[in-house]
């Protein structure tokens, strides 16, 4: 099974555009990842910029409208995430306890949707379709 | 906390630590199968204590020191024992201070030359096949007996005995906790891809409706060939084998239906192709292709792969390339089952006839007598050149070999099929 682990450091819904972690953090940061590939759970892993950089699409009534970042109402966002293979939600917990956060950080855990959690049917439907290019 | 959910965090943790744990302590005994007893001690007591207790801030040094107490004891009973021989008693001081000194120097060793050894020990060539994998689970999967039993459809005291004559043979047969260097490593290193590929091909054959654990054999593959390639970085097929093991793997949700019915991969809905494994795949074999020398057997075979995952659809696979690379494939590993693969590929690139007249030089081949996949490929060409009655006796001699319930209906369907209209 495959988890998501979503970092969310504080402040970093208001960083200004073009923020990078420091150097320290980054090789603090680069040992863990080096362990996760050692271990072979790792199977992919990102950062992306502050939300000052990005914007949001919203919809409403079948119409989107475009909100450039920062949010004034984003309590939380994420700065990065890794995606790991493991055997339980319980190993994906260990991994990230182990994460050499900092205080202001948290690690949010997702369990990724699997073709198989679907109803028999929908996967059905989903091998049927001809995957024409889109 | 729960105490169930105490013992779930305990098992993640073991599942994590094992193997390195067995790896430092085996460096100190010398001998993996009690390294092996000596960490599960530790984790009996870690079982025992932490629901109580809490688990420890560092788990992994926790279990790491619980460990070496007993690996200590264990030599310091062994000394004991060997001190009432006289020729074996004299200076049992200086024994003792070297034992210590070695084992910091073995809690100090690199972690991953550790871990080599010891997979290189459970897939050592004195074992069965059946007990590499089963020692390879247990030692460097983190597995419990029963799990490996579940995966293999093998009852639990069965496994767990296999597990045990293991460990005996390694110890009788005095199996050193090494690398092997020069001539040997390239032997032995193909043996520990065999047993990795098992694995793998264990969990890939089992169908979706199966139990989930012998599917998660695939998924323990791929992390022991994920580690192997971090641990021996220079081999260039520890890469092939991943990348192979990556690209198969991405297909998973295409090539099973739900009822158990295999899908071709000429049928298969190709955006249900898992991308980041692919990416992980032509990354991999990328790193095998740059690292030079002959193309071994799994680097083919990945290549081979990557042609599939490359074509966005069926119709842009490159098959003149395919049956190359299974040529070269044959050179290196020549067997009837990739000359037949070969006769499939030589067959899309360059017609039905071509590959018939490599199919029929395979018709004399002993070890494919009961091959279904022999009639079977062979009555796919007749009907392409319309010798539909021809095909249809080489269907139904197919449905007779296969002893899988599904393909079996699939090609009597077939043989139906072949009827002039």
């Amino acid at each position: 099974m495959r988890f998501m682990m979503l970092m969310l450091p504080k402040g970093y819904e208001n960083a200004a555009p073009g923020t990078l972690p420091d150097l320290k953090a980054i090789a603090t940061m680069r040992k863990y990842n080096e362990d996760l590939g050692k271990a072979g759970v790792l199977l992919a892993l990102d950062g992306v910029h502050p939300p000052s950089m990005g914007a949001r699409v919203t919809f409403s009534g079948g119409k989107a409208q475009v909100t450039d970042g920062p949010f004034a109402e984003a309590k939380e966002v994420f700065g990065g995430f890794w995606i790991l293979q493991v055997k339980s939600r319980e190993e994906a917990i260990e991994w990230a306890m182990r994460c050499p956060a900092s205080d202001n950080e948290t690690i949010e855990i997702r369990q990724v949707i699997e073709f198989t959690d679907f109803p028999a049917e929908v996967q059905a439907e989903m091998q049927k379709a001809f995957g024409e290019p889109s | 906390m729960e105490e169930n959910d105490s013992h779930r965090a305990i098992e993640a943790i073991w599942r994590i630590e094992s193997a390195r744990l067995i790896g430092a302590i085996a460096r100190i005994v010398r001998d993996a199968g009690l390294a092996e007893e000596l960490a599960q001690d530790a984790l009996v007591a870690a079982l025992e204590q932490w629901p109580d207790s809490g688990i420890p801030r560092n788990p992994a040094a926790w279990l790491m020191t619980a460990a070496k107490h007993r690996a200590l004891d264990h030599l310091r009973r062994n000394k004991r024992i060997q001190t009432k021989h006289e020729e074996l008693g004299r200076d049992l001081e200086a024994r003792q201070r070297m034992a210590a000194a070695d084992l910091d120097d073995a809690l100090d060793d690199d972690i991953g030359d550790n871990l080599l050894r010891l997979i290189f020990t459970a897939c050592h060539p004195v074992l069965t096949p059946e007990a590499r994998v089963a020692l390879t689970l247990r030692l460097l999967g983190g597995l419990t007996t029963a799990e490996i039993a579940r995966a293999f459809l093998v009852a639990e005291p069965a496994l767990a005995q296999r597990i045990v004559r293991a460990k005996r043979t390694l110890t009788e047969r005095q199996v050193p906790f090494e690398v092997p260097r020069g001539e040997e490593l390239a032997n032995r290193l193909s043996s520990v891809f065999e047993v990795i590929y098992l694995i793998f091909n264990e969990g890939y054959t089992a169908t979706a409706g199966e139990d989930w654990m012998r599917v998660a054999l695939c998924e323990d593959a791929l992390r022991l060939g994920r580690m192997l390639a971090s641990l021996a970085p220079d081999e260039p097929e520890v890469h092939g084998l991943a990348a192979l093991m990556e690209i198969q793997a991405s297909r998973s949700r295409a090539r099973v239906s739900h009822l158990g019915e295999p899908i071709l991969l000429l049928a298969q809905n190709r955006a249900l192709w898992d991308q980041l494994l692919i990416h992980r795949g032509l990354a991999a074999l990328e790193r095998s292709l740059a690292l030079g020398g002959a193309r071994g057997r799994y680097t083919l075979q990945a290549a081979i792969a990557a042609c599939h995952a490359r074509a966005r659809v069926a119709e842009e696979t490159d098959w003149a390339r395919i049956a190359a690379l299974y040529a070269e494939l044959a050179a290196v590993a020549p067997s009837p089952v990739v000359e037949l693969n070969r006769a499939v590929a030589v067959s899309m690139a360059s017609g039905p006839l071509a590959g018939l007249n490599l199919v029929d030089a395979l018709l004399l081949e002993p070890s494919l007598e009961n091959y279904h996949l022999l009639p079977s490929v062979r009555g796919d060409l007749l009907a392409k050149l319309g010798r539909l009655e021809e095909a249809r006796i080489e269907f139904e001699r197919a449905a007779a070999l296969t002893g899988n319930l599904r393909e079996r209906a699939f090609l009597v369907n077939r043989a139906k099929l072949m009827k002039i209209p």
